[in-house]
């Protein structure tokens, strides 16, 4: 029977580094444990740039596919006649002109619009379909898991989450599973948007420094942007109690609720090396997620 | 001299050591702010900074004319990021879509498109000292990113050394910030999570052709194997700096380390003089016409 309401909670910072991973992987095992008799929640790793979950979950890969997105324009230099027209034309800086007096596109700057193509004097420019990653089907200890990777220096980023976010909903679909779990990218940027919108709600997991604390409010103006429910969790709160009172301030001005906080744990780590989350080892900061987790499904 | 301070990883100490480098090295010295997204340099600089300028940075994007539009779909099939949708009674056209590529105006049949410009960010350039900051800022809910790295790498000096400090990731805004540079140094930290993103940076860097060294910021936590790593492939570790609570209490404060710990200075300007003498033999190299 088709669930009618899926739910999608996407964990996002802003800043990086302030630990979005570590929790998205300790809700997906709260999750699952939680849920031990029904469907359990489906994860997804939207952060295809440099994905990291996958090292705390090891997920077993079920399904590989080619990611092909956008277009690359490639000048045949036995047919270009040297007129510059396509260096004229391209806004992104992306066509240079060789010794020989001929152009020749640089792939990492081309945006993949068309333009060169279309206007060569002498259609000398091919515009080649851009293989620009891989998305996977796995499954994992808690749960069918979703997830990605581009290829270096690759545009389209927005594009393959996109692609990891509506592969998620169909399994959710599919297993009649009521929960999505995604682990966000850094920033507020394209991929931040394409793993927005749409959510149900956003999980910003933020860091007690003046750099989290401006980042954060970005990330807020995003959300209101997109009016998606926001709540925020302090990680490392207490290497800066100042800061974190100020934070949870500032993110309930901005009509954020709280999710709670975590302490500035060893803990976290040592599961991190160990390839574990941190819920499965007894911690302090384990203890205060399992609290987090408690808050979120009120 | 540019020297880009990128990572794979975000939070290793990207912006920390891009800032304290170039308070380190004391002469004049331009700091990019290419963390368009979330630029978080002036937040240490905040009491000192004189402003110098501040501009717009803008996306040409197509203007349809109603009256001149006859809903041909030319715009909307040209367009490869639908930006342009062509409905009976008229064309809608999505900003937040748009590349600003010029493609819609081109091949408009009917000259019902003319280009106006759209602020999708900025560009703020100011003194500190001996330290010209160029920050860029993206607007929210904005994607073009890129766009607003440009505008900052354009602002700069030609005749002032650099130091770029890249946005996390290895995707299109961290090559728009390499591709000027002379010079990497990946910033990593010694964990799982650490190491599997600077192989990324790693595969970027090659991948471009771009000299880089490795910097392991909190040596000491975590385990070896980014250490082995680098070992194995013959990377070059630039320096390791210790982990220290105190030195992370004073960065949540926004405090410039250099300023707070005297023997970050010294470390600092060694590794810069370290890289400065990489580039220049480097170039020494290319000159008289060796190569690898």
């Amino acid at each position: 029977m088709k669930n009618s309401k899926i739910e999608e909670w996407v964990v996002i910072s802003g800043k990086g580094g302030t630990g979005k991973t570590s929790i998205t992987a300790s809700l997906a095992s709260l999750a699952a444990e939680q849920c031990a008799s029904q469907p359990r929640s489906i994860l997804a790793d939207c952060d295809v740039d440099a994905a990291d979950l996958h090292l705390l979950l090891s997920p077993e890969v079920k399904e590989r596919h080619l990611f092909v997105s956008g277009h690359e324009a490639i000048i045949d230099e036995e047919r270009c006649t040297g007129c510059g027209i396509c260096e004229e034309y391209c806004r992104f800086n992306a066509v240079d002109r060789l010794e020989n007096g001929k152009y020749r596109v640089n792939l990492l700057a081309c945006e993949g619009c068309g333009v060169c193509v279309r206007f060569c004097p002498v259609q000398a420019i091919r515009f080649e379909p851009c293989e620009c990653g891989e998305w996977y089907l796995s499954e994992t200890r808690y749960g069918a898991m979703v997830h990605a990777r581009l290829k270096a220096g690759a545009e389209n980023s927005g594009r393959l989450v996109s692609q990891v976010r509506r592969e998620a909903k169909e399994l959710a679909e599919k297993q009649g599973a009521d929960l999505i779990i995604v682990d966000g990218p850094p920033g507020i940027g394209c991929p931040v948007i394409a793993t927005l919108t749409g959510a149900t709600r956003v999980l910003i997991v933020t860091e007690p420094t003046l750099s989290g604390a401006h980042d954060l409010l970005r990330v807020l103006e995003l959300t209101r942007h997109f009016s998606i429910p926001a709540t925020v969790c302090v990680n490392k709160w207490d290497i800066n109690p100042d800061q974190t009172a100020k934070i949870e301030r500032a993110a309930e001005e901005a009509g954020a609720t709280l999710a709670g906080r975590v302490s500035y744990d060893s803990a976290v780590v040592e599961a991190q090396v160990a390839g574990k989350s941190i819920v499965e080892v007894e911690s302090r900061a384990a203890e205060e997620l399992k609290q987090i987790w408690t808050t979120l499904t009120e | 001299m540019k020297i880009a301070i990128a990572s794979g990883k975000g939070g290793t100490g990207k912006t920390t050591l891009s800032l304290n480098l170039a308070r380190a090295y004391r002469k004049p010295i331009q700091l990019l702010d290419c963390d368009v997204e979330e630029p978080n340099i002036h937040l240490f600089l905040r009491n000192t900074l004189e402003a110098e300028s501040e501009r717009s940075v803008e996306l040409l994007v197509p203007n349809i004319d109603p009256d001149r539009c006859q809903r041909c779909g030319e715009c909307a099939r040209f367009c490869q990021f639908q930006a342009l949708v062509t409905l009976p009674q008229e064309t809608l056209f999505f900003p937040e879509l748009c590349h600003g590529c010029g493609g819609c105006w081109r091949v408009c049949p009917h000259d019902a498109i003319t280009e106006v410009a759209r602020p999708i960010g900025t560009v703020r350039t100011s003194q500190q000292g001996a330290i010209r900051l160029i920050e860029g800022r993206l607007n929210i809910g904005e994607t073009m990113t890129p766009m607003v790295i440009d505008a900052v790498m354009a602002e700069a000096r030609p005749d002032l050394p650099m130091i770029l400090d890249a946005p996390p990731g290895v995707s299109c805004p961290v090559v728009a910030t390499l591709t000027q540079a002379d010079y990497a140094i990946l910033v990593t930290e010694p964990t799982p999570f650490g190491l599997n993103d600077l192989k990324l940076a790693v595969e970027l860097v090659r991948e471009i052709a771009l000299p880089f060294g490795v910097v392991i910021n909190r040596h000491g936590m975590g385990d070896q194997r980014v250490e082995s790593w680098c070992e194995e492939e013959k990377i070059e570790i630039l320096a390791k700096i210790p982990n220290d609570r105190k030195v992370a209490e004073a960065y949540s404060r926004g405090e410039v380390l250099v300023d707070q710990f005297p023997h970050y200075d010294a470390l600092l300007s060694r590794l810069f003089e370290s890289v400065v003498a990489r580039i220049n033999s480097r170039t020494q190299i290319e000159q008289q016409g060796g190569g690898q």
